[in-house]
């Protein structure tokens, strides 16, 4: 059975005092950490937010021209923004839901296997041990019509995958997905070593069923850990970057949220639209974090390693 | 020690770098950064670098479109009117309008680069036309292969290689793609003009004629060359360079002598018969980066490096030909260049793409309008083309 722990009492008033004193304590400990990231995330985004007012080029200083929101007008009435919105969705949804699936797989193995547990464990890490950008080559070399073997196993010919939109986006989705599966099956499985086999063998003792268990009893109890996993990796994934840029170049409509923001800032050096661009990035990762917060009804701050 | 950062060749800038530092008797010593393969990604790095106000960055080798952006941004240093004589004197016209930035001599020309009309000497023949006579235009050569049941070998990927064509084919027909530069964003697209139609009817008439080849809309520069030399090859546009690389796929097997000693070059083809072609225009300037700390020696390494004598000896050395008129009368290069006086000719007659510090723009708004030029059609096209880089210089479009 859970340890119910008890709420602490309505604060008495010695208890206050020392209560007074951990919280001073607290922010003191914590404070040199939120100078640090006040310099380095407040003051960039509060650059990007005033640099998105403007009409300015970094190689044309003389026209820098306040517009207001004249650039997030722009940005979202561009098709450009919206073709790219949806490829960013699409690679989101469909890379997050395989993910899920495999991970929880993988990660029911490395919690029941007994025997060569470790070397499971370590097989399954592998692809999340390499780098973003090797593996992205890894695929498009596997892929490509002149270097690629993926053709010849098939029995594909001359099929050229980065030649459209679909295939395209296919091969950037699998190598996501073989990418980042050990992570999501990673966190699944801390929580799942959280569900207590007490409750597990209470439902068995009361003839439940596996599926009526895993239902009842494991999903619920794992609801933080499946949101975290969630959370984590579909924000990840709606930042998509490494895979589009070395396979295709965002060729075939295949370019994501976060290279047209790279693309506008570093290519074009377009510094007002291309900090829109970024605002607006940013504003879609707040609004995903909140719906999953809200949609999971789970209060992050309440979950502690006490049961 | 002076910083150059240059394009990758084949070695040759970093052994002018050697010998101008051994001939400035201690006052400099050069060390040679070379930026990447691609274009845009040298303009990314260079750019990244001045905007940072990188001090390292004391000389650059340049293309010449990015030369009005730098320019405009303040990242070049430019050079005195005392040096100016020395940087420019029997310069070729071509690359020296690429140097200058509002009046001032911004860049040095150092080597310059140009279009040649490469053609099967069997397929003229045949055909009856001869592409060195003047007056010859894009619709004789075209009907000429279409008759022959040969093609064109044309750059039409969606690169700078494409707009490269496209401008050429505006600016011969007496046109220009954007006019008023100097005023950066508010510049006005000058495409939607009888100039730029004449464009469109021969890139459109060209890809759906017989005369295209089937990779038409994927190919560059590689791409056409092999075309050419193939079975079908009859014509292609194209730089210099592919004369010594046919040359050496003889010696490694890939094509026989035959086709080498079939190739005939001449200046690139006329839009209108009247009016002689402005062929395109390539190369490097060098600039002196704006944040040195060492400006008086870095001027003295680009005077150098561009010196008549060092012109040549690079020309013959890494194949890419002077920017210096007088260089193309030296012996060793006339015979490592049966055509040179073509390529001397072209480059000082020819039409440099759009000198603006907002190129990128201008570029990518034709690049992505004109793509796939099997739909390109007169006057929509130009049309087109002028609304879009019209609104995206002035922000009301993404690119």
């Amino acid at each position: 059975m859970a340890v119910m722990v008890e709420a602490p009492a309505p604060a008495t008033a010695e208890v206050t005092d020392r209560a007074r004193r951990e919280r001073r304590m607290g922010l003191m400990l914590s404070a040199p950490a939120f100078v640090v990231m006040v310099f380095v995330t407040a003051y960039p985004l509060i650059y990007a937010v005033v640099l998105s007012l403007y009409n300015y080029r970094l190689t044309d200083p003389a026209g820098k021209e306040f517009v207001g929101l004249g650039n997030y007008a722009t940005v979202l009435t561009d098709p450009v923004w919206w073709t790219d919105f949806s490829t960013t969705l699409l690679i989101t949804v469909f890379s997050v839901a395989v993910e899920l699936v495999l991970g929880f797989a993988f990660a029911f193995v490395m919690y029941r296997i007994l025997r060569g547990r470790s070397l499971v464990r370590t097989a399954i890490l592998v692809p999340y041990g390499i780098i973003t950008v090797v593996s992205a080559y890894i695929w498009r070399f596997a892929f490509q019509l002149d270097s690629g073997f993926v053709n010849q196993w098939f029995g594909l010919g001359d099929y050229n995958f980065f030649g459209n939109r679909w295939s395209s986006l296919f091969v950037i989705v699998l190598s996501e997905i073989w990418k980042t599966t050990p992570f999501i099956s990673l966190l699944l499985l801390a929580g799942l070593v959280q569900v207590p086999e007490e409750l597990q063998e209470a439902a068995r003792v009361d003839g439940a069923t596996a599926w009526q268990r895993l239902k009842r009893v494991t999903l619920p109890n794992m609801k933080a850990a499946i949101m975290v996993a969630l959370l984590f990796r579909t924000l990840d994934a709606w930042r998509i970057f490494d895979n589009p840029f070395i396979m295709t170049v965002g060729a075939n409509k295949t370019e994501t949220l976060s290279f047209l923001a790279y693309r506008q800032n570093v290519t074009l050096v377009n510094l007002g639209a291309g900090s829109a661009v970024s605002v607006l990035l940013f504003l879609t990762v707040v609004v995903i974090a909140f719906i999953f917060v809200k949609g999971f009804r789970t209060d992050l701050s309440q979950v502690r390693g006490d049961r | 020690m002076l910083t150059w950062y240059i394009n990758p060749d084949n070695g040759g800038q970093g052994r002018l770098a050697e010998s101008c530092a051994a001939a400035s008797n201690g006052g400099y010593r050069v060390d040679v950064q070379v930026l990447p393969n691609d274009a845009s990604q040298q303009r990314e790095q260079l750019v990244r670098r001045l905007a940072a106000k990188d001090s390292s960055i004391d000389v650059m080798s340049l293309d010449p479109p990015f030369v009005a952006e730098f320019a405009n941004a303040g990242f070049l240093r430019p050079f005195d009117a005392g040096d100016a004589a020395a940087f420019t004197d029997g310069v070729l016209k071509g690359p020296l309008t690429t140097a200058y930035w509002k009046d001032q001599l911004v860049a040095a020309p150092f080597w310059a680069n140009t279009q040649l009309l490469w053609y099967r000497k069997s397929v003229v023949q045949a055909a009856g036309v001869d592409p060195n006579r003047a007056g010859f235009t894009w619709d004789d050569m075209i009907k000429a292969a279409e008759g022959q049941h040969r093609v064109i070998g044309v750059q039409a990927n969606r690169y700078e290689g494409y707009m490269v064509w496209i401008n050429a084919l505006v600016v011969s027909a007496g046109g220009e793609i954007v006019g008023n530069v100097e005023a950066g964003k508010d510049a006005t697209p000058e495409i939607a003009s009888p100039a730029g139609d004449a464009a469109a009817r021969i890139i459109g008439g060209l890809a759906r004629s017989a005369a295209a080849p089937p990779a038409m809309p994927n190919a560059g520069e590689e791409e056409s060359r092999s075309t050419f030399q193939g079975d079908t090859g009859g014509f292609m546009v194209n730089w210099p360079y592919v004369y010594s690389a046919a040359k050496e796929d003889v010696t490694g097997g890939g094509i026989a002598q035959s086709v080498v000693d079939d190739i005939g070059w001449a200046r690139y083809p006329r839009v209108t018969a009247d009016q002689p072609s402005r062929p395109p225009l390539g190369g490097i300037n060098l600039a002196v980066g704006n944040y040195t700390t060492h400006p008086a020696e870095a001027v003295a390494l680009v005077k150098c490096v561009t010196s008549l004598p060092n012109n040549i000896a690079y020309m013959v050395d890494a194949g890419n030909p002077a920017a210096r008129g007088a260089a193309y009368d030296d012996p060793k290069v006339r015979e490592a260049f049966p055509m040179a006086d073509v390529i001397r000719q072209s480059i000082n007659d020819a039409g440099p793409r759009p000198i603006t510090p907002y190129y990128n723009d201008v570029s990518t708004s034709v690049q992505l309008t004109w793509h796939p030029p099997g739909e390109v059609e007169a006057p929509a096209t130009p049309k087109e083309t002028a609304t879009f880089m019209s609104d995206v210089l002035q922000g009301k479009r993404l690119l």
